[in-house]
């Protein structure tokens, strides 16, 4: 990798200096994403839970605050009912659901109390139990109405999906994705299909990944079609899964042993965005705008700027997605998201490493699991534990997920000294 | 006998010349296709009905080829800008779905066509947009 070509915006040749007021990734895990159906959803978040507490040398009773997240049980107190498995301390809990930054929003819901002051130490969970739910968005509701009467905020006599232009979720992002085609040149079919022949290609080194299988870009393309241009090779699959990260405040790692802060990982960057109004998101929601705000809000806390990055983990529920993001995140010149990925750029030996773990499309996407398991490869690699997938010498990385609706979280995080 | 019509959505006008109507915002004229409360761009409470135009271009697509039960596939999802700049998302219909056939940047024009009658006999209209 010729980092030194990139001119970076600060020198790196220790990591960061422990603040007071600075919030470090302390330790944290992921379990395998796939099909647990032995398991239920508070079981998986249980043991991740309890991994990622090992993993940071403390307990559930060093813990001062406690958040779980999940979309599709957001009603059943997940938070309470993980307390009940791995320790019920009496300490807050947060039970989260933000659409697919559901996971990101509840490791922020840890971090902001720990910001206030509230809590030394926190622990953030997130889990989904999915199995094979199918199509996403879509409701499905055509079936024939008896009687065509006006209902809704939009007055329908019967369902909208598939007369209105579509609702599931492969379409919706397929044509966000075509967006980016219409505005900018080079981006076509094969610029989207070499994004996911990418993360199938990455997925084969990483063991916690729900697919582990290299697919040629021919077998991308020619794979049935889900929405053009998304083939079925080009979706995120549903699956089972659940990550967790346990937060420290600067000022109680720095009373912890060297050998414990110097696996410790840095928050430099913590950022929520929704929707500002655009003209057109009411009939197509914008992932833009949101994932553009947020990423010029993390760069300037982080004081880092993309050429910084050494891997980013994003949000490519869809091959169209991950390539609109190259651009949204500032990773390649503006409109150039077709060339990053035509030149390598973003391959694992490329000069800025996108989505290493397989990303959403070959790892999986357990909703509420993702904004956090996005983090524990972030934060794996920066520790130097990635084996055989690891970016040589990761120093800073970024972590973006974004739920549709819509919610945007980006976290940038360093290495300790 | 005559058949009774009515709209898919309230926000399609049918008849000889339909057209889709949005409710702008009389303050930043933000246009919408819900019913309001406020303006999500502005926040003021006063809207009046805009008559969308109804040529436009594709500025997205996709070819939806696995939907959801019960909807016939492939048809292809569009986002339409109209001529006065709103955005609408629409089936594009009477043109093939294959990407060989639909463009980006294709001219494209308001339609309307039945999609059934219910028990009572009254028949549903929605909107599409066709090449122009």
């Amino acid at each position: 990798m010729a980092k030194s070509a990139k001119g970076k915006t600060k020198p790196k040749t220790s990591g960061p200096m422990i603040d007071d007021d600075s919030v470090w990734v302390l330790g944290t895990h992921m379990t395998k994403f796939g099909r647990y159906p032995d398991h239920d959803a508070v079981d998986l978040a249980s043991m991740s839970a309890i991994a990622a507490l090992q993993d940071g040398g403390v307990t559930i009773h060093d813990m001062d605050v406690f958040a779980a997240g999940t979309l599709f049980q957001a009603s059943s107190g997940m938070a309470q009912q993980v307390q009940k498995q791995i320790g019920q301390t009496g300490i807050p809990a947060y039970n989260v659901s933000n659409a697919c930054a559901t996971g990101a929003t509840a490791l922020r819901t840890v971090m902001l109390s720990i910001k206030a002051g509230e809590a030394d130490m926190g622990l953030a969970v997130g889990v989904e139990q999915m199995g094979k739910m199918g199509l996403l968005g879509g409701a499905g509701s055509k079936k024939e109405a008896k009687v065509f009467a006006p209902s809704g905020r939009y007055g329908a006599v019967t369902g909208t999906d598939g007369y209105i232009g579509t609702a599931g979720m492969p379409g919706v992002f397929a044509q966000a994705g075509m967006a980016y085609a219409y505005e900018n040149d080079g981006v076509g079919f094969e610029q989207f299909a070499k994004v996911a022949y990418k993360n199938h290609l990455h997925s084969t080194l990483n063991p916690l990944a729900q697919y582990q299988k290299e697919f040629s870009l021919d077998e991308v393309m020619g794979a049935p079609v889900m929405s053009y241009p998304n083939t079925l090779l080009m979706c995120c699959p549903t699956g089972d899964g659940a990550a967790a990260a346990v937060l420290v405040s600067g000022e109680r790692l720095k009373s912890m042993p060297k050998k414990v802060q110097k696996r410790a990982v840095k928050i430099s960057a913590s950022i929520l965005t929704s929707d500002p109004w655009t003209s057109s998101a009411q009939v197509q929601p914008d992932v833009n705008t949101l994932t553009r705000n947020a990423a010029a809000q993390a760069y300037e806390q982080a004081g880092v700027g993309p050429d910084d990055l050494d891997l980013v983990e994003l949000h490519d529920c869809f091959a169209t997605a991950e390539l609109i993001h190259y651009d949204n995140l500032g990773l390649c010149e503006p409109g150039g998201a077709g060339d990053f990925i035509d030149s390598g750029a973003p391959f694992r030996d490329g000069r800025t490493p996108v989505n290493v773990s397989g990303g959403l499309i070959s790892k999986g996407h357990p909703i509420g699991a993702t904004g956090i398991a996005n983090i524990y490869e972030v934060a794996t690699h920066l520790r130097g534990e990635a084996g055989d997938r690891q970016v040589k010498g990761a120093k800073v990385g970024l972590a973006h997920v974004i739920g549709l609706g819509s919610a945007c979280g980006v976290h940038i995080l360093e290495k300790a000294a | 006998m005559t058949v009774k019509q009515v709209p898919l959505v309230d926000y399609l006008h049918i008849g000889a010349r339909p057209y889709l109507k949005a409710k702008a915002c009389t303050s930043c004229g933000a246009r919408f296709f819900d019913r309001r409360i406020a303006c999500g761009n502005c926040g003021a409470q006063e809207f009046e009905n805009a008559r969308v135009r109804n040529q436009g271009v594709v500025t997205s697509f996709t070819i939806v080829h696995r939907a959801a039960p019960g909807i016939p596939a492939p048809y292809v999802s569009a986002i339409i800008e109209t001529d006065d700049g709103t955005s609408v998302r629409s089936n594009v219909v009477n043109c093939e779905p294959d990407p060989e056939r639909v463009k980006l940047g294709m001219k494209v024009k308001l339609t309307t066509y039945s999609i059934g009658t219910d028990d009572e006999g009254t028949e549903a209209i929605a909107f599409g947009y066709e090449p122009a």
